[in-house]
């Protein structure tokens, strides 16, 4: 069937921010979809609120909008656009939850709009449990038994019907309260009692358990004409009881025999056609018991997925692009395979080699949250590996993820559990958390036998003993030492995955004289090529990975080459705003006649789409991976400045003359502190003051010199992991402490004499601002845009809301920070980009930090003013002028207009309940959303609707204030009161109003305190609609938590500083006179002014 | 680290690999047979002992071989017939509830010799490239090897098929149907499928039509098989016996002998099909079939007579499966009753089961 005619423009809906269980993978997907439906002929209108993806550029579609996703805002959208069809199935859970809301509100209907791909039909039956087993149970599949209780002799009749173990799952909780697992009529009885209690309706679902069964995920896909394929199989080396996204997966699956795979893959198509998917990817779970094979479905998604970004970068087959061909009416054998382009997509890719996808975690970030994982995802993030065997790619994958591991053993880390005795390590590694990898690896090298740890973990002895194998090869590298080494020993460890690091670590050699020693030996790595299917035929894509076999694939072209190193694993403070740089490079230097050659290892993203670059490696970014790649492409120039710290901190380790852009020797003069303290003397450029140490006494002698507070930070880290301001010598001695720890463990942020911590007044109150530029190498500079923080200094940046432009900066203070940053750049000779850090007080510009590469804010800014800055750096780091690009017309000058774009984070905190959701120094937004409009506030309240906080237009204002933030509290206050809205505070607070002429309708008491309603009371009872609850620096804090936590679980918008409740105040005022107005990106850079108000 | 020993395989054209010896030891050190490569990412025990990878040495794409073990249920054949197998890495410590033993103690019980350690992939992009070929592999030195690889026939001009059909005729199944399968090298699965429904007679390959008519079968199978189709003229002659008489069905082999018997020519594939990923055009629905295969042969679509094509391989546009215009027939290239592999096509079966009914010779 070919291409429908009958639709002409769909809407795309996209995931938004950046969130837990919702990553990039939906950029990559979307990005796809846009272009595939562009070169089909349809015009593309898309939503997102996402500034920072690809699928947001003005090119990728054809109306961009980066709005809130939110129902009102997407009808306005569809009422403007009018599309024939709406395409749910690519934007994650956000797409397709909002594509069934203005389903069930009868937009679509009201519109005309047809739901293309999978109908709400199918989605209802998919998404709702109830329905979907009953579905599952008509076409003869298993679904794990349950039953509902609200009784204990209700619980009694389940349990009777359904048998023990049981899992105990109570309604309406938050975090996993009162869940739990019960093998005996003891536990079941506790358990029963506890979750009813736990519960506010007093209802729990008790359900068979199968933690300990082994988990399995197929991705079909499906086409009109009902055929069917299996893109890709995946198992959890983490038992069932771990979400998926949390567990260590393998593709293909490892311990199924073809008699059991097959019926898993006939249950995945019968699955697919009862819930209706009618066209695209699905994922369905499977759990199998490892006793006796019994097999239960655990759901579908109807959609594309985490799991089929993972599939299509693990096998080549890229189902996103495919899936919206087959939306449009294509079946599977009217699409070519995109790699061998002689064969069909009408097959089932054939892997030889062996993917693994490991997690990345945050909980460090988060204290108070204990780091189980179970039922509910929490990574941030996922690397992913290649390698021939499973032992080469998880070790592969585990030096991915830049946690301080080198491998699964081998290097400082492997010592972390010596302290505890067999049957301590084995109950550890009993529960899933993201130490048990190298917990497991630690008991094999004890000696405790791998039948033993699977007995008490579930972990499949196939795995443990593929891990085995590295342990004992371990043993045998130690007895032979570096000096004895042979080509036979060599290859053998490095096909094991064993990094030179490692070796060294091992050896107690330097990394470098490993690195000789195995190249003298002959051993190096070969390289093959992800092509779907096994070598079978001729494939075209360059898509590779090392290993270490007899023959390389490579044939390395003789043009200009351009290496291009990515970000790696998403985490907090470093995500897709990296990716978007250097897939930007990789277009710009495309475009410029450079053969680009990516290299990253996060399956997520955009960058690592075969297409993206001219090669693309799929392989970890350390030294070691880059410099054989290297070796093996000799590129002229390596770009380490767009992918974030994570290349930076090679640019030192590879060869100079290959960086491109501003030179090491800069990168280091920006990072070096006591360098940048002389070159911001020398410069005349005030700082606050501060120095570098590394002893508690060295940092106790600073304070004498500057005071407390100070602000003190690792040296080369990352979304100021660990940061802190610290008040007074006990709070010193214990953060200088906990640094220590780490250092001894080689963890991010430890302490070590190559690695100071930096002590800094802490300059309370002032205002933060941001500045991009860029500068060429003949010293000609711009500013790409300079943005003011909402929040005030002390909240780490990347947590912070931000205005383009500045919303209160006077003009002669944005002169002052065009001059700093120009003298910075010019004294730095920065070639490309360079982000300053300011702190503005009473007037006065002080530089915080400088960055002599991409920041987290280009590509926010490039949306806002419509200059592509990651495209243009990357063609000046490779020696193009500012007036080159002009005249080449790549460089415009910013649109000329009235809006304002406001970017804010997206904070974690729902899936972290135990931890204080108040921001700090210590980054932890996971990701960013924009609002754009024609007034600030607008623009701010967009942002919040689109960061989930909806404020509300009339009711009453619970505020809770420090003392230093009242000023601005009471600002903020008078303007709610314009607003019609009633007032409740704190005794402290409403005095401060009353001071001032508030009026005050509700003062709460202290919490705990007798007499009177106290405010987690008061805002459980649904009586406010807006909380204002700012930390009170350095008192505790505890208050304050249980505010905003009851503010969290009930759902009332929540604001933790008083600039974001003025900003707030000005955004409900501007919202109250202006109708809501949807504009695309590409009319904002047409230009659009005021008079459209 | 137990002990190694270090075995090398060494192709006809003189290419060499170095790996380390599984399975049992070959005679003198030297295990030859013709090269091939299989891209199922499961079911090497089906494979291994599927009677048509006669004198082929297997080569395994997917690196892991052994994860899960083997078990009796899963043989396709009471024994391998296949020289050897090539793999990357053979599983030491075997895991699955339905496993009995790991596969190195079961090559070593059937006396299949195998190498591990191989760059696979080299080795699959060099037949891809050169073509399938001869080859020799074991612990004997490298002039032993090669001279054993020049020396190899490969599966040309060879009746294989006389190695691995049944010596007398044996009744299998109890399906209210009557059905005779040729036994070229049939596997279990396919005698599980037509078991279904019928109750089958397996005879020799060379039995002639006479015999299997005298009986009145309600139907005819043609069994899949090892090598090449022109060695076995004898069955052509039988089919052409059949043909008109009865309903007939073919896989694989068997499809290239009844194919043969209309007059149709076959002709040898580079490196022939052997994975179970390959798409099929049903032509009459328009739907494709996912397919398990295994042949290097392949018949000639613009020879064909009196018959039309009914499958296409969407990979490389060859014949995968004809129905026969004057004469209740059709057959299959590729392997309906999987095994392994996916189930797509298992409703050739039933379509064989309508085809008997239709033609109205039921007993």
């Amino acid at each position: 069937m070919p291409r429908r005619t009958d639709i002409e423009s769909i809407l795309l809906i996209g995931s938004g921010p950046i969130v837990i269980g919702q990553a990039c993978e939906f950029d990559y997907s979307g990005t796809q979809a846009c272009r595939v439906l562009k070169e089909e002929g349809f015009r593309v209108i898309l939503a997102n609120s996402n500034p920072a993806t690809i699928m947001t550029d003005p090119n990728t579609a054809d109306a961009t909008y980066i709005e809130p996703l939110d129902v009102d805002v997407l009808e306005a959208i569809i009422a403007k656009e009018r599309p024939d069809a709406l395409l749910p199935t690519l934007g994650g859970q956000t797409g397709l939850n909002l594509a069934m809301e203005l389903f069930h509100a009868g937009i679509l209907d009201r519109y005309g709009v047809e739901l293309i791909g999978a109908d709400a039909e199918a989605i209802q039956t998919a998404e709702d449990r109830g329905r979907f087993k009953i579905a599952m149970a008509e076409i003869g599949l298993d679904t794990p038994a349950s039953g509902i209780a609200r009784t204990i002799e209700e619980a009694h009749e389940v349990v009777a019907h359904i048998g023990l173990p049981i899992v105990v799952r109570p309604a309406f909780i938050l975090g996993g309260k009162g869940t739990g697992i019960a093998n005996t009529p003891e536990q079941f009885e506790k358990l029963v009692k506890f979750g009813l209690d736990a519960s506010p309706i007093r209802e729990i679902l008790i359900e068979t358990s199968i933690a300990g069964w082994k988990e399995f995920e197929l991705e079909v896909m499906r086409d009109h004409a009902d055929n069917c394929v299996i893109i890709c199989s995946i198992e959890n080396l983490d038992p069932m009881g771990v979400h998926t996204g949390d567990s260590i997966t393998v593709a293909p699956a490892q311990t199924l025999s073809d008699v059991e795979y097959q019926k898993m893959r006939d249950a995945a198509f019968a699955c697919i056609r009862r819930v209706g998917v009618e066209t695209g990817g699905s994922n369905v779970q499977f759990a199998l018991n490892p006793a006796n094979g019994d097999m239960v479905v655990i759901e579908m998604n109807p959609r594309v997925s985490r799991s089929s970004a993972l599939a299509s970068k693990a096998t080549g087959f890229p189902i996103a692009k495919i899936a919206a061909k087959l939306a449009v009416g294509y079946t599977l054998d009217e699409v070519p395979n995109d790699i061998t382009k002689k064969t069909p997509a009408s097959f089932e890719p054939s892997i030889d080699y062996v993917v693994t996808k490991v997690p990345r975690w945050a909980f460090e970030k988060f204290p108070g949250q204990a780091s189980v994982l179970g039922t509910q995802m929490q990574s941030v993030g996922e690397a992913m590996a290649i390698g021939r065997t499973f032992p080469e790619s998880l070790q592969k994958g585990l030096r991915s993820l830049e946690q301080g591991r080198l491998g699964l053993n081998c290097d400082p880390g492997e010592a972390e559990f010596d302290h505890l005795s067999d049957t301590e390590l084995l109950a550890a590694a009993a529960i899933g958390t993201p130490d048990r990898p190298f917990q497991l690896e630690s008991l094999l090298r004890r000696g405790v036998s791998v039948d033993d740890v699977h007995a008490a973990t579930k972990v499949d002895p196939w795995f443990l003993d593929q891990m085995l194998i590295i342990t004992e090869e371990r043993e045998y590298l130690t007895t032979v030492g570096l000096d004895d080494m042979i080509a036979v020993d060599w290859r053998r460890a490095k096909r094991l995955g064993f990094a030179d690091a490692q070796l060294a670590y091992l050896w107690g050699r330097p990394e470098i004289e490993v690195r000789v020693a195995r190249i003298a030996a002959g051993v190096i790595p070969t390289y093959k090529t992800v092509d779907t299917c096994a070598a079978e035929f001729e494939a075209d894509t360059p898509y590779h990975y090392s290993t270490y076999e007899d023959e390389d694939e490579i044939r390395p072209t003789t043009k200009p080459k351009v290496l291009i190193l990515g970000s790696g694993p998403n985490r907090i403070g470093q995500g897709i705003e990296f990716d978007y740089c250097c897939v930007h490079a990789s277009f710009a230097l495309r475009d410029a006649g450079y053969e680009t050659i990516m290299l990253n290892c996060n399956p997520e993203t955009v960058s690592t789409d075969y297409d993206t670059a001219d090669r693309l490696y799929f392989e970890p970014i350390t030294f070691e991976d880059v410099s054989n790649v290297i070796d093996a492409e000799k590129p002229l120039a390596v770009i380490v400045a767009l992918g974030g710290q994570t290349p930076l901190k090679l640019s030192g380790q590879i060869p100079a003359e290959l960086v491109a852009g501003t030179s090491p020797e800069s990168i280091d003069l920006a990072e070096d502190r006591d360098r940048w303290n002389d070159l911001c003397g020398r410069l005349e450029i005030p700082q606050p003051a501060g120095g570098t140490v590394t002893t508690v006494e060295q940092a106790l002698a600073v304070v004498d010199r500057i005071g407390y507070p100070v602000l003190m930070r690792p040296s080369y880290v990352l979304g100021g992991r660990a940061m802190e301001i610290v008040y007074d010598e006990v709070q010193l001695r214990r953060a200088m402490d906990a640094l220590a720890g780490f250092g001894s463990l080689g963890k991010e942020g430890g302490l070590s004499a190559e690695r100071p911590v930096l002590v800094d007044r802490f300059l309370e109150d002032a205002t933060e601002v941001d500045a991009d530029a860029l500068r060429d190498h003949t010293g000609d500079f711009l500013i790409g845009g300079i943005m003011e923080h909402v929040e005030e200094a002390g909240v780490h940046s990347g947590d912070s809301a931000c205005a383009l432009p500045p919303y209160s900066l006077t003009p002669a203070t944005i002169a002052v920070i065009t001059d700093y940053t120009h003298r910075i750049a010019d004294a730095l000779d920065v070639r490309g980009l360079i982000n300053v850090q300011y702190a503005v007080r009473d007037g006065q510009v002080f530089v915080i930090e400088a960055n002599p590469r991409a920041s987290r804010t280009v590509p926010f800014v490039a949306k806002v003013t419509g200059v592509p800055l990651a495209k243009v750096a990357s063609r000046v780091m490779l020696g193009a002028t500012l007036a080159d690009l002009r005249e080449e017309g790549l460089l415009r000058d910013p649109v000329v207009g009235d809006h304002v774009g406001v970017k804010e984070a997206v904070l974690p905190f729902s899936r972290f309940p135990d931890a204080d959701a108040v921001l700090g120094p210590e980054m932890r937004s996971t990701g960013e959303v924009m609002g754009i409009d024609l007034t600030f506030g607008l623009a701010f309240a967009k942002s919040q609707l689109a960061a989930g906080t909806k404020l509300p237009t009339s009711g009453t204002v619970f505020l809770s204030l420090a003392d230093r933030d009242k000023q601005t509290g009471v600002k903020a206050a008078a303007q709610f009161v314009d607003l019609g809205f009633a007032i409740a505070a704190t005794s402290g607070t409403a005095a401060t109003l009353a001071d001032h002429g508030i009026p005050v309708a509700t003062v709460v008491a202290k919490i705990g305190e007798v007499g009177g309603i106290d405010a987690v009371e008061l805002i459980s009872s649904g009586q406010v609609d807006l909380v204002v609850n700012s930390p009170r620096g350095r008192a505790p804090r505890a208050d304050g938590m249980h505010i905003r936590t009851a503010a969290g679980s009930h759902n009332v918008p929540l604001l933790t500083t008083a600039a974001a409740a003025l900003a707030a105040a000005n955004g409900m005022a501007d919202s109250a006179r202006h109708p809501l107005r949807v504009r695309s990106l590409q009319e904002y850079h047409l230009g659009v002014t005021r008079a459209e108000l | 680290m137990s002990a190694i020993e270090i075995a090398h395989l060494v192709l006809a054209d003189g290419t060499v690999f170095e790996g380390e010896a599984i399975g049992a030891q070959p005679t003198n050190g030297v295990a030859s047979g013709e090269v091939v490569f299989n891209t199922a990412l499961s079911g090497y025990q089906e494979i291994i002992t599927d009677p048509s990878y006669a004198g082929q040495i297997i080569t395994f794409t997917y690196p892991h071989i052994g994860n899960y073990g083997v078990t009796a249920a899963d043989d396709e054949s009471p024994a391998p017939h296949s020289r050897g197998v090539i793999v990357r890495d053979l599983a030491r410590r075997r895991s699955n509830w339905r496993s009995d033993a790991d596969l190195d103690a079961f090559l070593r019980r059937h006396e299949v010799p195998g190498i591990a350690g191989i760059d696979t992939r080299r080795l699959t992009r060099h037949i891809r490239d050169a073509g399938a070929m001869p080859g020799a592999f074991g612990t004997a030195d490298h002039t032993a090897l090669l001279a054993a690889a020049k020396a190899e026939p490969g599966t040309d001009g060879i009746d294989l098929v006389a190695s691995v059909t049944c010596g007398a005729p044996y009744v299998i199944g109890s399906g209210p149907r009557r059905i005779t399968a040729y036994d070229f090298g049939i596997k279990r699965s396919i005698l599980d499928q037509l078991g279904a429904f019928a109750t089958v007679t397996v005879v020799p390959a060379a039995t002639p039509a006479a015999e299997v008519l005298a009986q009145s079968p309600d139907g005819v199978f043609l069994s899949n098989g090892p090598g090449d189709p022109l060695q076995v003229g004898y069955a052509v002659d039988a089919i052409r016996g059949l043909l008109g008489e009865v309903p007939v069905f073919g896989i694989c082999l068997g499809h290239q002998l009844l194919c043969s018997a209309l007059g149709a020519t076959t002709y040898k594939l580079p490196f022939g099909h052997h994975g179970g990923n390959h798409p099929v055009r049903n032509i009459a629905t328009g739907t494709v079939e996912i397919t398990s295969q295994n042949h290097n042969y392949c018949v000639d679509a613009d020879s064909l007579i009196n018959a039309e094509l009914s499958h296409v391989n969407l990979n490389d546009h060859t014949v995968e499966g004809i129905r026969c215009t004057e004469v209740p027939a059709f057959s299959v290239q590729y392997h309906p009753e999987a095994g392994p592999g996916p189930h797509d096509a298992r409703y050739l079966f039933a379509e064989f089961d309508d085809l008997i009914t239709r033609t109205g010779r039921s007993h």
